[in-house]
């Protein structure tokens, strides 16, 4: 019985994730149109987008192989399953258990790597500059998320979210140096990731200066809703890790009852909302970098995470 | 006069009667490439090449004494000595004229047809316009070759709603190593139609060659016909007229102020710089009834007056503009993001800007302070206070630097006007021209300097009109600005350079 309510419990937050998803997508767009003086489209306006491709005909390129045409199922299927790995709301679900950082980490390169093939296939100059761009933010990206993992084990003696959660929640944590870096080097690799400003500009209509853009110009119908709702769920992932591990609070324990689940959905709504506004306020205010300028920005990250990792053997030589 | 100026080498021809206000001369080849040696050497710059059926015309300009002449060719055999072997800004235009007319340039370098991509009905349509019977042969593109590099087709239909052209890129990697653009993909035979066309219905076209700068090209064919017919415009017409075109350059420019930094994803100068042209095509559309200004520059004056209320709404516009512009100036010169991406990107030889001619906002950011409001000048400028800003970067930054200055300088140009703006009638008849007869003019649009040659029928109805465009001078530079750059800073320079496809393509 236990079982079966752990089940539901997973189930919701699954859906949860994919339901919430694209309106965050649109809250983004939304504060941000409206830092920009215009009134923009309704929240809901991704919801609609993501109908109207799935009702679309898939247009797919003479040169297209079975790859481009698996490839957003596997995508989508990737992003998803490391979405619902997050805890959200509650901590200690199902799947909390065999599943961790690390994981959801591999998740992403898996993604990744399919969509940075499909770029390659159809055999397009914009698909090619795509991926090859893709590809080298991703080589900085990556150790940066790993070292920023390190920190956090070491710190909390796991790679399980739960239990980082559950650890940050404790009092003796204290204010860190490793934990204020290990969080700017998430907030970095999460902006690079996601393909915001100042990396990428998810709204530009420039082919020559796209990356995550440049890759899926050839998708269409469905296969282009999977990969916009792909997108829309990694942002909520990376909104959800940040969320999970450097605040925590207010998240329901596994099997807290259904009113702690309502509060705890209440206030993780409340925490991407905030992280949108925050992320649309950024992304107003800069401009985008040189492509040649990400690896710095990168690097930045991963020393931030080196650092962080650095600094706790420093203290705890002590 | 040295004996070597414009004026000497031209004197040599025979001068055309009725040819207003320049004068234009029928020259012999080996003046013909005497003019083409001045311009290889610098000592004059081309304003225009075209052609008729079994004629050449170029027009040039002398920088030091302000000289503009035009010198016609007759080529008997269809062909003419080529100016563009010598001169490679002419090479485009000299293709052109064997696309239009059929004409042949002996010993250009570059053979290939540029704004005819065979998909016309005819051939040489301004020549025999012979109905065309085989499909196209393949255009080549230039080669670069080497190891590791590769080709980046981009266009004529782009992601965004944009005008259509194509680029050709060969890079390694990301840095760009060439660019050859194709143009002629809004080819819509605007000098065909104008043959014939009464003058009202020539205004129109014209006005409509590129659509944004709509007022410098009305005005442009305005003042040729005027020069042609010998018509003199009324104070007030010349004031309002003045007032129109800087109407359009502050639009324009903060259009493009707004649209380089959305290039670089920095979307809020965008949205700004948007309101702000709104302001100015709103308040347009309240003194002139249009909003582009289309159609309000006329043969003879302007087609509608300033109403009572429309100084109190300029100067409401000016009003704020003094609020708003030094913020966004500050936004611009502060946001050390931005700055990263404009500084620097996209430089431009000044050397190439001066053998190009090249005029508006690229050639005064590179050092070039040609502005055809003060040379060869026209009323009322001359009796109005400006500075032509100029400047020697070159680079992306400095030509958006460039655009807000012109913004300044317009706004107290439309101040002094408005303070000015003599009384009486709005416009005056033409002087019917009895004879056939010729003119041309040269007026600053936001882009640069536009150029209108036409040649009038004793009834009053056009004859041969040949607008020209700026970009035709400025489309060969973008593809120097970018060597050197990645990929990726493409849109930026093409932003700041903002030619005109349909000005070129005609």
């Amino acid at each position: 019985m236990a079982l079966i309510a752990d089940f539901l419990v997973q189930g919701c937050q699954m859906l949860l994730v994919l339901l919430l998803a694209p309106l965050l997508t649109g809250w983004v767009r939304m504060i941000k149109a409206r830092l920009l003086r215009r009134r923009g489209p309704s929240v809901l306006q991704p919801y609609r987008d993501l109908l109207k491709l799935l009702r679309k005909e898939v247009v797919l390129a003479d040169s297209a192989s079975w790859l481009f045409r698996v490839a957003p199922y596997l995508i989508f299927a990737a992003l998803w399953v490391a979405a619902a790995l997050v805890p959200t709301f509650a901590s200690g679900l199902l799947f909390s258990w065999t599943a961790d950082l690390i994981a959801i980490v591999a998740l992403l390169g898996t993604a990744r790597f399919f969509l940075a093939l499909a770029g390659l296939d159809i055999g397009t100059s914009f698909g090619g500059i795509g991926s090859s761009r893709e590809m080298m933010i991703a080589s900085l990206a990556e150790p940066a998320m790993l070292m920023m993992v390190f920190t956090l084990s070491l710190l909390a003696g796991t790679t399980e979210l739960s239990s980082i959660a559950r650890f940050i929640l404790t009092a003796d944590v204290g204010l860190r140096v490793s934990l204020g870096l290990a969080l700017l080097a998430l907030v970095m690799v999460a902006i690079a990731e996601n393909a915001r400003i100042p990396v990428d500009n998810p709204a530009t209509h420039l082919e020559l200066t796209m990356v995550h853009e440049a890759m899926v110009l050839e998708y269409s119908g469905r296969h282009l809703a999977l990969i916009e709702l792909s997108a829309s769920l990694k942002l909520l992932l990376y909104l959800s890790l940040l969320g999970c591990i450097f605040a925590p609070w207010g998240m329901a324990t596994a099997g807290a009852g259904l009113t702690a689940y309502l509060i705890g959905m209440t206030i993780y709504v409340a925490k991407l909302a905030f992280g949108g506004v925050l992320l649309a306020l950024f992304e107003t205010s800069i401009a985008k970098m040189r492509v040649f300028r990400v690896d710095q920005f990168l690097g930045a990250a991963l020393m931030l995470g080196l650092l962080g990792t650095l600094l706790l053997f420093v203290s705890r030589s002590r | 006069m040295g004996a070597n100026s414009l004026q000497a080498v031209l004197d040599a021809g025979q001068p055309v009667a009725e040819h207003r206000p320049w004068p234009r001369v029928v020259v012999t080849a080996e003046t013909w490439n005497a003019l083409a040696e001045g311009l290889a050497g610098g000592a004059w710059t081309l304003l225009g090449l075209w052609g008729e059926v079994s004629w050449v015309h170029l027009a040039a300009h002398e920088f030091a004494s302000g000289f503009i002449g035009v010198a016609s060719l007759p080529c008997p055999n269809g062909q003419f000595p080529s100016v563009g072997h010598r001169h490679p800004p002419a090479q485009r235009l000299e293709r052109t004229i064997t696309d239009l007319v059929g004409l042949q340039p002996v010993g250009n370098p570059d053979s290939r047809p540029w704004l005819d991509h065979g998909r016309w009905p005819v051939a040489h349509p301004l020549g025999t316009a012979t109905p065309r019977t085989e499909p196209p042969p393949p255009y080549p593109f230039l080669l670069a070759e080497g190891e590791s590099l590769h080709q980046i087709p981009v266009g004529p239909v782009h992601a965004g709603i944009i005008e259509p052209g194509h680029f050709r890129f060969t890079a390694n990697g990301e840095a760009v190593v060439r660019l050859e653009e194709r143009l002629g993909y809004v080819h819509k035979g605007i000098e065909s139609l104008l043959s014939g066309a009464t003058l009202e219905r020539a205004a129109r076209l014209v006005g409509r060659v590129s659509g944004d700068s709509t007022v410098a090209y009305a005005l442009a064919f305005a003042r040729a016909v005027e020069a042609a017919t010998e018509t003199t415009v009324p104070d007030r017409a010349h004031g309002l007229r003045a007032l129109m075109a800087e109407l359009e350059r502050i639009a324009n420019h903060c259009g493009d102020i707004g649209a380089i930094c959305n290039d670089a994803a920095f979307a809020l100068m965008h949205a700004h710089c948007a309101v702000l042209r709104e302001r100015v095509l709103r308040a347009s559309a309240a003194c002139f009834g249009h909003r582009l200004l289309m159609d309000c520059v006329i043969p003879g004056g302007v087609a509608t007056d300033l109403p009572t209320d429309g100084i109190n709404v300029l100067r409401a516009l000016l009003a704020e503009f003094r609020r708003q512009l030094p913020p966004l100036v500050d936004l611009y010169d502060n946001t050390a993001s931005l700055q990263d991406r404009t500084v620097g990107t996209g430089f431009v030889r000044p050397a190439l800007i001066q053998q190009f001619g090249c005029g508006g906002v690229i050639g005064r950011a590179g050092g070039q302070a040609f502005d055809a409001r003060r040379q060869p000048g026209y009323p009322p400028y001359e009796q109005l206070e400006h500075e032509v800003p100029a400047r020697t970067d070159s680079d992306v930054n400095g030509r958006v630097w460039l655009r807000i200055s012109e913004v300044q300088q317009s706004l107290t140009l439309v101040e002094q006007i408005l303070e000015r703006l003599p009384p009486g009638p709005a416009r005056g008849e033409l002087n019917h021209p009895g004879q056939a007869c010729e003119g041309m003019a040269l007026v600053e649009g936001f882009r640069g300097d536009v150029l209108v040659w036409l040649r009038l029928a004793a009834d009053g109805t056009v004859v041969r009109c040949h607008p020209r465009d700026p970009s035709w001078f400025q489309w060969p530079l973008l593809e120097a600005a970018i060597e050197n750059n990645i990929v990726a800073d493409f849109p930026l320079c093409n932003k700041s350079f903002n030619c005109s496809y349909s000005g070129h393509d005609l």
